[in-house]
């Protein structure tokens, strides 16, 4: 059996090899891609909408459709991960640390609410003493990536970059944070409630912006037509869009990035993990 | 002078996709997914794609080798095959 599928394999790359013969060279001015629509791209990008960056313009200005559709997938893929792995049982057994001695206390019993004092730590089962200079480095490194993640994301229209970057990256800032130190850190500075609401804001975001544009009469998700809500701005009312647009993007891709982690790795249960 | 540095960083990726389904220990093969992504941003770079390639280095470098780790600490660090 595993002979044939190395044959099959083999035949489909081979075939799929054989097709790129065919392909235009890369770079081609004659090639069908750069005949048509992508010379109006760089010839007018610049007239329509101002920004410096055509990718950006073409990702969230000619194609704002399919880039909104796009965050929806994200959403929806942060939702599936809620929905499959979210497990709001709770844990039977639970560890504290007597943080003077060292002394671990075990409780076996779930029904038993146990509260205690500042002397005693939360910790998981399989507890590493966390790293001075892991935890020091991170805590320095953290704002410096998220400044930058903000950074990517209000740049999206000037330079490489954008909304989904810019939010990939602010994610994995808090994911640094949750392995730096443990997740209880990152539960109880974002709340699960939180991260919910800004998934759903982001796309909210990009879709109020769209509507917003149908209300003062134009297309959906038709920039030009929000000039008369920023006064001296008309030449860059586009760009202003675009950012608004990135802005919902980034937030809605922050949130989800967290919860993806945070589900994955605590088994859904949001106390103990990497 | 882009040749040079497309075929060389070409090879690197093929290296790595290969090692990344030979390999049998798992943590081993999400680093070599990382590898793999970030030879794809630098090839994004040269052809000109900065875009791509930033989406690339976060993305694909970044976050899902994160996530590769974490389903890996919850389930096994060995392929049965």
């Amino acid at each position: 059996m595993r002979v044939i599928a190395f044959i099959v394999v083999c035949l489909t790359g081979a075939l799929l090899l054989y097709g790129t013969s065919e392909f235009p060279d890369w770079g081609d001015p004659k090639s069908p891609a750069s005949l048509h629509v992508s010379n109006y791209y760089i010839e007018k990008t610049y007239e329509d909408t101002h920004a410096p960056n055509f990718v950006t313009a073409v990702v969230t200005d000619y194609r704002g459709f399919d880039t909104m559709f796009e965050t929806a997938v994200i959403f929806t893929a942060g939702l599936g991960c809620f929905l499959l792995l979210r497990d709001f049982r709770g844990k039977k057994e639970h560890y504290y640390r007597h943080i003077p001695t060292g002394v671990i206390l075990h409780i076996k019993d779930e029904k038993k609410s146990l509260t205690v004092g500042k002397e005693f730590g939360y910790m998981d089962k399989e507890w590493v003493p966390p790293d001075l200079i892991n935890k020091t480095v991170c805590r320095i490194l953290i704002p410096f990536i998220q400044i930058y993640a903000l950074y990517v994301v209000a740049h999206g229209d000037f330079s490489p970059g954008g909304g989904f970057q810019g939010g990939v990256i602010f994610g994995s800032s808090l994911i640094l944070l949750a392995i730096s130190y443990d997740l209880k850190t990152l539960v109880k500075r974002i709340k699960e409630r939180l991260l919910g609401i800004f998934a759903a804001v982001g796309v909210l975001i990009y879709a109020g912006t769209g509507a917003l544009c149908l209300v003062m009469g134009g297309n959906f998700l038709d920039y030009g037509k929000l000039a008369p809500l920023f006064p001296g701005y008309e030449d860059h009312i586009r760009t202003l869009g675009m950012l608004v647009v990135e802005i919902g993007v980034g937030i809605a891709v922050m949130a989800v990035m967290t919860i993806i982690y945070i589900n994955i790795v605590s088994e859904g249960r949001h106390d103990e993990g990497l | 002078m882009h040749w040079p540095i497309d075929i060389i960083v070409l090879t690197f990726v093929i290296f790595c996709a290969i090692a990344a389904i030979s390999v049998k220990d798992l943590l081993g093969t999400a680093i070599l997914f990382g590898a793999y992504s970030f030879l794809m941003c630098l090839l994004w770079t040269v052809m000109g794609a900065v875009d791509v390639a930033f989406t690339e280095a976060s993305v694909g470098a970044g976050v899902s080798t994160v996530f590769f780790v974490a389903a890996i600490f919850r389930t096994s660090r060995r392929t049965k095959d």
